[in-house]
């Protein structure tokens, strides 16, 4: 098993409302996109990924949170899975850490998927999260979209995406 | 005048160096980034008074076990805290 490095994409200055890979290669087995991030908002809504522009509730997750003063978990279904990321509020220059791993996104079952995060901040509040998700559909995963609604990914925000075989 | 949203997309069929472009939103794209802004807005004041409240009932519980004689200690071994 073996890492490639498809694509490494830094956000440049005024930010991005996203970043989305397209045409990805289909000759991997598991697909991995690390994200270093941090939204220009103050807004707690976390970034989402959205795969192959399913903008169907096919997004089922379920989360252990760790919040910096707490933890508990929590799931459902969506139109994309729910992640998260620093928001502006949170100490300067520092920036959200995410793993996101697709299996078999070339195969014509659903996918697994799992996922973790953490913020950085120099303060209680933080918050960390393990998924373990399900993207219920049949489709190989020809795209993957990275964005914050109704917000901006910061610059100097990074996404790699590697592809594993 | 505020500059108008970008998207950055990369397009891995091409050529590395080429890949990358960045491409405003369109007025459509706009409209619904804007909708969701208030809608995260709205999702984030529920929430907070959703654990406001959860605070809230928890401490009442507490303060009610008190009321009928129970030790800090004993609250504590109860609740598993």
């Amino acid at each position: 098993m073996a890492y490639e490095l498809i694509e490494t994409i830094e956000v440049g200055a005024g930010g991005a409302a996203s970043i989305e890979f397209t045409s990805i290669p289909q000759d991997g087995v598991d697909l991995v996109c690390l994200v270093s991030g941090r939204a220009t908002s103050s807004s707690a809504g976390g970034i989402e990924v959205r795969l192959s522009g399913d903008t169907s509730s096919n997004y089922l997750q379920r989360n252990l949170l760790g919040t910096g003063s707490g933890v508990s978990s929590t799931g459902g279904t969506d139109t994309a899975f729910q992640l998260a990321t620093n928001p502006s509020t949170y100490t300067s220059n520092t920036f959200g850490n995410m793993s996101f791993y697709v299996c078999n996104y070339t195969s014509s079952a659903t996918k697994s998927i799992k996922v973790d995060l953490v913020s950085e901040n120099n303060a209680a509040a933080g918050f960390q999260r393990l998924i373990s998700g399900h993207w219920n559909n049949t489709a190989a995963v020809t795209a993957l979209k990275i964005f914050k609604p109704g917000d901006n990914l910061a610059q100097y925000s990074t996404a790699s995406l590697y592809k594993i075989y | 005048m505020t500059d108008t949203p970008v998207k950055v997309i990369v397009d891995l069929s091409k050529p590395k160096g080429e890949r990358e472009s960045i491409i405003p939103l369109t007025d459509e794209e706009i409209a619904e980034r804007d909708a969701q802004a208030v809608q995260a807005e709205a999702e984030r004041v529920e929430q907070e008074a959703i654990e406001a409240q959860k605070a809230a009932d928890a401490q009442a519980g507490r303060d009610a076990l008190v009321t009928l004689g129970l030790t800090e200690a004993q609250i504590n071994a109860l609740l598993g805290a």
